[in-house]
């Protein structure tokens, strides 16, 4: 069985088929890892022998002519998504040795539709990071090109999904994570509608704006991840019982008539020319393909970064003060009073890039500066949410790039922790005004690196932004292998 | 307004995190340059606009309330497991008053 490439589809057509057995799959996915993860980083946790046990264990039930949604699907889940038993680390060093008690509930589901964790993936540490190079435990390269950053925050994922060393994966998305490693490593990646999924076990960074989202290789993966981890969990208050339709049947290539939004303010200054061309080139396709083109506006994108910076970072430094050295994870040694452990364990536990950005949402909710900056921050966000809905009476999808360039070099946004927020500046709209968004790879550029386009609905219209990728997909297939 | 050396000094000791010297250089430069940027914001006139309290709250879901269930909790067991230093039953902490 050839697992380059391998989807959802086509390995359910082996399995049906008696071509293949789950065992095989895993086996070979493992095999995969271990010869091409010493290379790419993208794994910080292999689950070798429990993912071969439950393989036989799903064998045994196909035998029997049991079937299950992502029956024998090796995923590979994102190191701040909580999974029993299984190291769960955040990429920080703060929780190097944490293995919950518990499965966060969208792995709880994936599990019941018979898929097989194959390992935890790296990421910014707590998901802090647009590029991977925050994590404790060493970078992702991108297996397009290994001096270039995968994106971040869910760069292992990208990178694993990209790179065959797992069908799907589940990343988390509070600025971009799941749509900006999916643009800059040639895949499929989903940031559903805030409440679509619930966040029960995701270890929390920005409360009012983190999701889980799939990271696939194609739209109906995607759709098909997003069937089973989606809907109302008790465990999770934000979560809502919105109707969950079927996302499969809703890929039925139909395209005819749906009005597509291009926002000015997304192709302004900062945009790679080759971007801009391949984005347009992929709204001319469709057009032809049916849809209508229309003006749009998003007045307010120049403010998200700043809007975003505060938000997230406010509730981060509030989520974040949890980790205190007393119920789990790392304790700074030989401290002789409780507020001294505090302070060294957090010293030496944390990395730059969140210390800085617990620093920062310390400050903005500090005495005299509250009303200044994150009250502001908050109206700001009722505008750009406010910019959304105007735009969306206008039309039924918004679309534009996933980033204003491809993906970068190693090292290059490290010393400027401005220039790294700027790349999140497509993204971050998504979450603030909490719609869902879809990546998708609609070419290479001259030096062959992804380029990713990304299309915004209305809230919990993921049925339409799937069928109408998927029709894009179906028309032009992103068929490029990274070169590994 | 500028971020100085003694707000970072301020603002570390308000989140529990104690810094070097040298990372207090290098986070008044770098707070002070993100300040300055967020600041764009104050561009905006938001006198009439109510903030955005909740994020995506959908007007068609049912946000109520579980019905008041006792269900199992982790137990004792489970919940010290990751404790770095568990101690009959509890999380065993360095001296929680101060001297002076």
């Amino acid at each position: 069985m050839e697992i380059v490439g391998l989807t959802v589809d086509r390995l359910h057509e082996a399995l049906r088929a008696r071509a293949t057995s789950v065992r095989e799959v895993c086996a070979r996915t493992l095999e995969r890892i271990e010869a091409l993860n010493g290379r790419l980083g993208a794994f910080l946790t292999i689950n070798r022998d429990e993912a071969l046990q439950r393989a036989e264990d799903l064998d045994r039930e196909l035998a029997r002519g049991d079937w299950r949604p992502l029956m024998g699907v090796p995923v590979a889940i994102k190191d701040n998504i909580c999974t029993r038993g299984l190291r769960t680390t955040c990429a920080s060093k703060i929780l190097h040795n944490f293995v919950p008690p518990y499965n966060a509930t969208a792995v709880e589901r994936l599990l019941e539709a018979g898929a097989i964790i194959i390992g935890k993936t790296n990421c910014d540490e707590f998901a802090m990071g647009s590029s991977n190079e925050n994590s404790a435990f060493g970078i992702v390269r991108n297996p397009w090109d290994a001096e270039r950053v995968p994106g971040g925050s869910s760069g292992g994922s990208g990178a694993a999904v990209a790179a065959d060393l797992c069908v799907v994966a589940l990343g988390s998305d509070t600025g971009g994570s799941v749509r900006l490693p999916a643009a800059f490593c040639g895949v499929v990646g989903l940031k559903p509608t805030y409440g679509r999924v619930s966040r029960y076990g995701l270890v929390a960074y920005g409360s009012s704006l983190d999701q889980i989202g799939p990271i696939t290789k194609t739209v109906a993966d995607a759709a098909r991840v997003l069937q089973v981890i989606a809907g109302r969990d008790p465990r999770d208050s934000t979560s809502s019982n919105h109707p969950v339709p079927d996302y499969l049947a809703a890929l039925n290539g139909e395209i005819n008539g749906v009005r597509l939004g291009v926002p000015r303010e997304y192709f302004g200054p900062g945009l790679d020319e080759e971007v801009k061309e391949a984005v347009w080139r992929a709204i001319h396709r469709f057009a032809d393909l049916g849809a209508e083109i229309v003006e749009v506006r998003l007045p307010h994108t120049e403010y998200a970064i700043a809007c975003y910076y505060i938000i997230a970072t406010a509730e981060a430094s509030s989520n974040l003060a949890r980790y205190d050295g007393v119920r789990y994870g790392y304790r700074a040694e030989g401290a002789r009073t409780l507020r001294e452990m505090y302070r060294r364990t957090r010293h030496e536990g944390f990395g730059a890039e969140v210390k800085r950005r617990i620093m920062l949402g310390t400050y903005v909710l500090s005495a005299g500066y509250y009303d200044a900056y994150y009250l502001k921050a908050l109206k700001v966000r009722a505008l750009i949410e406010r910019d959304f809905r105007e735009a969306f009476a206008r039309c039924d999808l918004i679309v534009g790039p996933t980033s204003p360039t491809v993906a970068f070099r190693l090292g290059e946004k490290m010393a400027d922790p401005l220039a790294m927020y700027l790349s999140d500046v497509y993204t971050i709209m998504a979450n603030l005004a909490a719609i869902p968004a879809i990546s998708i790879p609609v070419g290479l550029s001259r030096e062959g690196l992804p380029i990713g386009l990304q299309l915004h609905a209305r809230p919990f219209e993921e049925a339409m932004l799937l069928r109408v990728a998927h029709a894009y997909e179906r028309a032009f297939p992103f068929s490029q292998k990274p070169p590994l | 307004m500028p971020i100085t050396k003694s707000d970072v000094e301020k603002i570390a000791q308000l989140a529990h995190l104690e810094l070097t010297e040298e990372e207090k250089e290098q986070f008044t430069v770098q707070l002070a340059a993100i300040v300055a940027y967020v600041e764009k914001l104050n561009e905006l006139d938001t006198t009439d606009v109510p903030p955005m309290a909740h994020a995506g709250r959908d007007e068609r879901a049912d946000y109520a309330q579980r019905d008041d269930i006792v269900s199992e909790g982790l137990g004792q067991d489970l919940a010290l497991r990751n404790a770095p230093d568990p101690a009959r039953g509890y999380f065993r902490v360095p001296k929680v008053i101060e001297e002076g």
